[in-house]
């Protein structure tokens, strides 16, 4: 059963996780493999970070330290795919876009569509990556129904099932969500599915001063309308881009862009989704900030922000990617905090260039459940082998 | 009489009830024997315990308190709501405290930009949409019992309801929540934005069947009420017609809001109690309901009207209005109760299997019934593959009962045997919490159980519910070897 056909080799800076080479890079291929790497790695205490597609690595803070970096894409399985039950359960390796082909085949959608290239299903769960659709369908949490993982000592455990209605027992899948390595390795993932929709419109609007989106967004979520997304591209204190997608069948999203246009005071049509619709804002020389607050907030977040700042807001849901300038990071994260506190918010540091980096408060305040989060994370991993250093608090 | 005497109780608890009293008010602590026998069982009336006593708690205050005490004595507590819960899962502990939510009803003001409302935990499922409707929103978690059912329990059992084939379940619409951890220590988990930096453990949380704190606070999401609902009610003459009505409406891509199904017996007992006016000589029927977009759920409709035509469908009536609308869902939303206008007592069961199997768990579970000469009235969310089964029987019937609780054991492993769960939405609470060891690995209930021993370490939050056994927080428990219990038992490879 464990053909032991794990391939290993030294870590190299091409391998760094926010700047930390790795000792040791592994790459399972079966869940039992994986189970005996960590049991192992835990009897010599080595500490070990999982990676999958390295689409997302930089998303939580360096870890402490690294003795071992599980390259997950070995687990590239995609094991079960019932189109009749809308299901699907795939290992944590598979790349999401190859997922996506597979069910495609099928007229079927798993209805995630963060925009990093390469993502494969374990980092999509464990950094709880989201696009634009999420106004919709929601996110990991409300799609994925059962979860494999494998904690530090080398238990496996399953929780949740195969089936979308089902509650028995504690979620575990849920707590694995955004946990960004630090209660074990993810290394199986069951899905909902939804139907790909037939038709697609979309209405875009041109805002010469983006701060108009905020109310349009919130009167749209107040409609009957259904759009799967609702997309504001923005300078802060400039001028910004709305974007309406709907999708279902022709009849219903011609009439529901119609009376967006209508609704919204103007807007043209167009029959394809933007190819860029989700993309983060910035580059490798900016800092990312995915920002959270309550949908009202919007406008306060949009003047919150230091000139020049680049932002990508899921509108409807309080969901937003900011790319600030570097020079001005450290002096715009606190007062950008500040801003967000009455809305409820958030920011949180999804990449920083490696200058800037260690000046910047990854997480932010977290609140006053950060205790019960330290003992999950004791109960789960007592000797702090996974992830250490890179989550809240210093998890 | 000595009605009003104090029960005999251990000196332990007698001084957690004085301690009580000082912190609360008498007035909100029974102790009385005849008094705490109200709160003896929940809505599974076959398990009954009296609890040593009931705390009426009316703020968060009373709840930390409370709490507190029973933490500082050892002394396990139960916290309940409406108490219609349908696994046990408010079951007193006989030497504990039963923690009375019913009295914190307050509903906040709906944020209607935000779509969302906060309340606390004994408020109905029913008050938050009805609070929301002005606003043109709606509360979806709709179980069956929403008229009587608390939002608190709700969030402890991750309630459903009929409408969760679209809309998900009570996880996918809870933003926030404070909680009373067993210790007394408040937290709050989410919030009113999404994206709370740290673990999700709002969702771990939520349908943990009151074993890792008590919620005295929710923030919940609300949708936008559909431009356009439209339902129909359609007869058949079989239920494998009905069932393949079901798969051909998945198949065309199509997600309807809900999809139930009722089969002869259950059609039988709804008619005798409601009147609903079903199909006459139908075997199986269907309520269909499609809501959104008008121009989306019109073109739809038609095409599951098609669909029905060609699975054979010998009626199809379309609701004119919403009183229409209401007597064809209160068929369906009656069924349990209306049970017992044909049997003496039932037994209410709650099974999820993957809907495709649904024409062969259906023929396996008559062979099963059959095989014990008991009839089974079939009521269920077809959407989503959610059973349930109402095993009949008659206490007078010496050994029946038993055999009753056998069938409907057997059924929950059938579920189990063909990829689906053994409850899609009532917990396990005290009733199946055998079965879940026929579910999950020991190694899978060791890893749950870690979550249990960060919140509650000292086990005193509803303990012996959930989990087949007990488990002390201090000892990690090793990784065991060996064939699963479902593999050892050849019923399956995969769960």
């Amino acid at each position: 059963m464990t053909a032991a056909t794990a391939t290993r080799r030294p870590g190299t800076p091409d391998d760094a996780v926010n700047g930390v080479v790795p000792g040791e890079v592994v790459r399972p291929t079966s869940v039992e493999e994986v189970a005996e790497l960590l049991k192992a790695a835990t009897a010599d205490r080595r500490t070990v970070v999982p990676a999958g597609g390295r689409s997302k690595l930089t998303w939580a803070a360096p870890p402490s330290s690294c003795d071992l970096l599980l390259d997950t894409t070995g687990l590239d399985r995609v094991v079960e795919h019932v189109a009749g039950d809308l299901t699907v359960v795939a290992e944590a390796g598979v790349r999401l876009a190859d997922l996506q082909a597979r069910v495609g085949d099928a007229g079927q959608v798993l209805a995630l569509d963060p925009p990093e290239e390469g993502a494969t299903l374990g980092g999509v769960v464990s950094a709880n990556a989201s696009g634009p659709r999420r106004l919709r369908y929601g996110t990991v949490r409300d799609l994925l129904i059962g979860i494999t993982v494998v904690l530090a000592d080398g238990t496996v455990a399953h929780a949740g099932g195969k089936v979308v209605k089902n509650v028995a027992g504690y979620d575990l899948g849920k707590l694995y969500t955004g946990a960004h390595g630090t209660l074990g390795v993810v290394v199986s993932t069951t899905w909902r599915l939804h139907p790909v929709p037939p038709a697609r419109r979309v209405v875009v609007l041109e805002l010469p001063d983006a701060s108009a989106a905020g109310p349009l967004a919130i009167a749209l979520n107040r409609s009957t309308l259904t759009p799967s997304a609702v997309e504001l591209v923005a300078e802060a204190g400039g001028a910004g881009r709305l974007v309406v997608v709907f999708e279902s069948i022709a009849e219903s999203v011609s009439a529901q862009a119609r009376q967006a246009v209508e609704l919204m005071g103007g807007g043209a049509e167009l029959d394809e989704v933007p190819a860029d619709l989700g993309r983060r804002p910035g580059g490798p020389d900016d800092v990312l900030l995915r920002l959270a607050y309550v949908p009202t907030g919007l406008t306060d977040v949009l003047a919150a922000l230091p000139a020049g700042t680049h932002l990508a807001a899921s509108a409807g849901t309080g969901v937003a990617y900011a790319a600030v300038p570097a020079a001005d990071a450290a002096g715009a994260l606190p007062a950008v905090r500040a801003a967000l506190a009455p809305h409820d918010g958030s920011a949180v540091l999804l990449h920083a260039p490696e200058a800037v980096r260690d000046q910047l408060d990854h997480w932010g305040p977290v609140g006053d459940a950060l205790d019960l989060m330290r003992r999950v994370k004791e109960r789960f991993d007592p000797e702090r082998l996974m992830s250490p250093g890179r989550f809240v608090g210093g998890l | 009489m000595t009605a009003l005497a104090e029960t005999p109780v251990s000196s332990r608890t007698a001084d957690l009830a004085a301690g009580l009293r000082a912190a609360v008010g008498a007035e909100r602590v029974l102790t009385d024997r005849v008094q705490t026998r109200t709160y003896e069982c929940d809505g599974l009336a076959n398990f009954k315990v009296t609890p040593a006593i009931v705390v009426l708690a009316e703020s968060r205050q009373h709840v930390v308190d409370c709490v507190r005490l029973c933490s500082e004595a050892g002394v396990p507590f139960v916290a309940r709501g409406s108490g219609t819960g349908l696994s046990g899962g408010a079951l007193p502990s006989a030497d504990g405290v039963l923690l009375v939510l019913s009295r914190l009803r307050r509903l906040g003001p709906v944020d209607a930009d935000n779509a969302q409302v906060t309340v606390e935990p004994g408020v109905i499922n029913l008050w938050v949409t009805r609070d929301a409707a002005p606003h043109d929103l709606l509360y979806a978690p709709d179980p069956s019992s929403q008229l009587v059912c608390s939002i608190g329990g709700n969030v402890a059992e991750n309630a459903g309801g009929a409408h969760c084939l679209k809309y998900g379940f009570t996880v996918n619409h809870v933003l926030g929540a404070e909680v009373v951890l067993p210790d007394g220590e408040v937290v709050h988990l989410g919030g009113r934005a999404p994206e709370h930096p740290g673990y999700d453990l709002l969702g771990a949380f939520i349908g943990s069947e009151g074993t890792l704190g008590v919620a005295t606070e929710l923030t919940l999401r609300l949708i936008r009420v559909p431009e356009e609902v439209q339902t129909m009610l359609v007869g058949y003459h079989s239920v494998e017609d009905a069932a393949g009505t079901v798969s051909d409406i998945i198949a065309a891509g199509i997600v309807p809001a809900a999809v139930e199904m009722m089969d002869a017996l259950a059609i039988e007992a709804a008619e005798a109690a409601v009147s609903c006016g079903y199909p006459e000589g139908a075997t199986a029927v269907l309520v269909i309901e499609l809501d959104g977009p008008k121009a989306e759920v019109e073109a739809q409709f038609a095409q599951v009207e098609e669909i029905a035509g060609t699975r054979n469908a010998f009626e199809v009536r379309i609701a004119a209005d919403a009183d229409e609308r209401a007597l064809m869902w209160k068929g369906r939303k009656s069924a349990f109760a209306a049970v017992g206008r044909i049997s003496p007592s039932y037994y209410v069961q709650d099974g999820v299997i993957p809907r495709t199997k649904l024409p062969e768990v259906l023929a396996e579970m008559k062979r099963m019934a059959d095989a014990k000469g008991l009839r089974v009235a079939n009521v269920f969310h077809a959407g989503d593959g959610n059973l349930h089964p109402l095993v009949l029987f008659d206490d007078a019937v010496e050994g029946q009962a038993h055999e009753a609780e056998e069938l409907a054991g057997d059924i929950l492993e059938q579920c189990i045997t063909s990829g689906g769960s053994i409850t899609g939405e009532h917990g396990v609470g005290q009733e199946k919490r055998m079965k879940m060891a026929k579910q999950f690995t020991p190694e899978d209930l060791d890893t749950m159980q870690l979550v249990r021993c960060a919140f509650d370490p000292d086990g005193v939050a509803n303990p012996g519910k959930v989990f087949p056994t007990p488990r002390l927080c201090g000892e990690r428990p090793g990784v065991r070897t060996g064939e699963h219990p479902v593999q050892a038992a050849g019923l399956g490879e995969v769960f």
